[in-house]
């Protein structure tokens, strides 16, 4: 049976040109770049030649670049850094949002046990955050904003360059959780007036386990890893030189092949929305075009999403589901209830996340494929047959 | 190493008993679709013995599987012995559950009960009350 991967959003299969660009720095080129040795210097210099490539397609420079292990590290360090800063200055006070990623939220959670702060600014329906709501939330005492630049789960793109420009104009940093969308999306942090950016390697085709905060010069960083004076001191420990290579050649391949692999996907993303829209008491997840390219997200009334990806993979498609069962809580996505869904919903939930192979001929098998299942298990679910006998009312139009 | 054993595979993939019995003897629901996990059971009982059984489930793929299993385990016993039944011998026919996926037993075990209770109820029949624990609110979502 063919699988057909669309679980992107979740990660990558790596490109070929940046497995080939790590393999010799696993193999030949193995030397510790902060080794004074020629050997050693020749690592060093790919990993400056990495935190160039990193930086051009930031619009950053090369001394804004820090390299992390991943997303989740960058945006710890991010506001950690920005709250000692705040701290400094009598600022205890953030302004987020209710659908940030737990990497954000969680921080921000450890931050508010410490005395900060925080406010969480509700999504419109569509999961847009209103820049006027992030000017209004915006206090004397705010050391900073953070605002993702894309939503994980339901594929909204943010009006970041407005909050930034919010930002900017009320003095407040601005950090931005950009994992879902460098690399997919023209993020320059120059133009989009972020102080603050995390991005993933392994979400745009590079490695697992490689990462970047990007800080703009003059704003100070909190090292989380003490031991070395890596990174300019800001993250020890040797650094991860193959999967830094690999991530930059990946960043470079994915910022060169971006407009020519969005228009092939727009299209799909369009095609599996439509088709899945024909499937009765069915809603769309997210805002139907301020939306990542790749994404779809769709709740489905009367059924469980858990039941449905198994399902799902039985007929050879990877996806995803903001469930309970699957997000290993006992509540549903927070993204989802944020933007109004309510739990019996939000259980029934379905993310696909579509990748350059994936093709028309494969759009048109899922959306087969997920009508039948939904159909199916609605016919073995006691909440659907309810409504149908009119004991319950259907939520969803 | 998968997320589910075989058994809870194959239950989950074909299960047993599914559906409604229209001229049902005694009709039992548990869970809360806030929670993600609904079961329904309907029993025939012919001379104190489940002579016919099935199920509907809202839930998760251990919860459609764990209906399943229960169906079967009391499908042709009788009502003392369905009422025997535990959610641990259900996880145990099941060859086992992933931990925070145990309650999807206990509902299995609850939704036995409450189909048993509603026969008991619909056909005067006195029962021990203290046998038949109200659920608590939102019990589906406790973790076991």
């Amino acid at each position: 049976m063919k699988r057909i991967y669309a679980d992107n959003a979740a990660t990558t299969r790596m490109s070929r040109r940046a497995i080939d660009a790590m393999l010799p720095y696993l193999d030949t080129a193995y030397a510790n770049p902060s080794s004074l040795h020629s050997a050693g210097q020749e690592a060093a210099e790919a990993l400056r030649r990495a935190r160039e490539e990193v930086a051009a397609c930031l619009g950053a420079e090369p001394k804004e670049i820090v390299f992390t292990s991943g997303g989740s590290e960058a945006d710890n360090q991010a506001i950690l850094s920005a709250a000692a800063l705040g701290e400094r200055k009598g600022k205890r006070h953030i302004v987020s949002t209710a659908i940030e990623h737990h990497a954000v939220l969680h921080t921000l959670k450890k931050l508010e046990k410490q005395g900060f702060s925080v406010t969480l600014l509700p999504p419109r329906e569509n999961g847009v955050i209103p820049p006027e709501e992030v000017e209004r939330a915006i206090r004397e005492d705010t050391c900073l904003v953070s605002v993702m630049y894309a939503n994980n789960e339901i594929g909204t793109v943010e009006p970041i360059r407005e909050i930034g420009a919010v930002c900017r104009a009320r003095g407040v940093l601005f950090h931005s959780d950009a994992v879902q969308a460098v690399g997919h999306l023209p993020v320059n942090v120059k133009e989009d007036g972020i102080d603050l950016l995390a991005l993933s390697a392994h979400k745009f085709h590079g490695p697992k386990g490689a990462g970047v905060l990007y800080a703009r010069a003059g704003v100070p960083l909190v090292s989380l890893i003490e031991g070395g004076a890596q990174e300019r001191g800001k993250r020890a420990g040797t650094e991860n030189i193959p999967a830094i290579v690999g991530m930059a050649a990946a960043l470079r391949e994915a910022c060169e092949k971006r407009e020519e692999v969005n228009a092939r996907l727009l299209p799909l993303r369009d095609r599996l929305i439509e088709g899945l829209s024909r499937i009765p008491r069915s809603a769309l997840n997210g805002d139907r075009t301020a939306r990542l390219p790749s994404n779809v997200n769709f709740c489905f009334e009367g059924i469980e999403g858990e039941s449905l990806l198994l399902l799902l993979d039985q007929k050879g498609i990877c996806a995803s589901s903001g469930s309970a069962c699957t997000s290993g809580s006992l509540d549903p996505s927070h993204v989802l209830l944020a933007i109004g869904r309510p739990h019996e919903v939000a259980h029934g939930s379905l993310r696909l996340s579509i990748g350059e192979d994936f093709t028309e001929e494969d759009a048109d098998y899922v959306i087969a494929a997920v009508s039948e299942t939904v159909a199916y298990l609605r016919g073995i679910s006691p909440v659907w047959q309810e409504c149908l006998a009119g004991k319950r009312p259907f939520i969803l139009p | 190493m998968a997320l589910y054993s075989d058994t809870v595979m194959d239950h989950f993939l074909h299960p047993r008993n599914v559906g409604s019995l229209s001229d049902a003897d005694a009709v039992g629901e548990v869970g809360n679709a806030r929670c993600g996990d609904i079961m329904k059971m309907y029993l025939k009982i012919e001379d104190g013995v489940i002579a016919d059984v099935r199920f509907e489930t809202f839930g998760c793929g251990s919860a459609i599987a764990s209906s399943s299993m229960a169906t079967e385990m009391i499908k042709g016993k009788s009502i003392e012995e369905a009422l025997a039944v535990t959610n641990k011998e259900v996880v145990e026919a099941l060859g086992g559950l992933p931990a925070h996926k145990l309650h999807c037993s206990v509902l299995a075990e609850e939704a036995i009960r409450s189909a048993i209770r509603d026969y008991f109820e619909r056909n005067g029949i006195p029962y021990d009350k203290s046998r038949f624990p109200e659920a608590e609110e939102g019990s589906c979502c406790r973790m076991v």
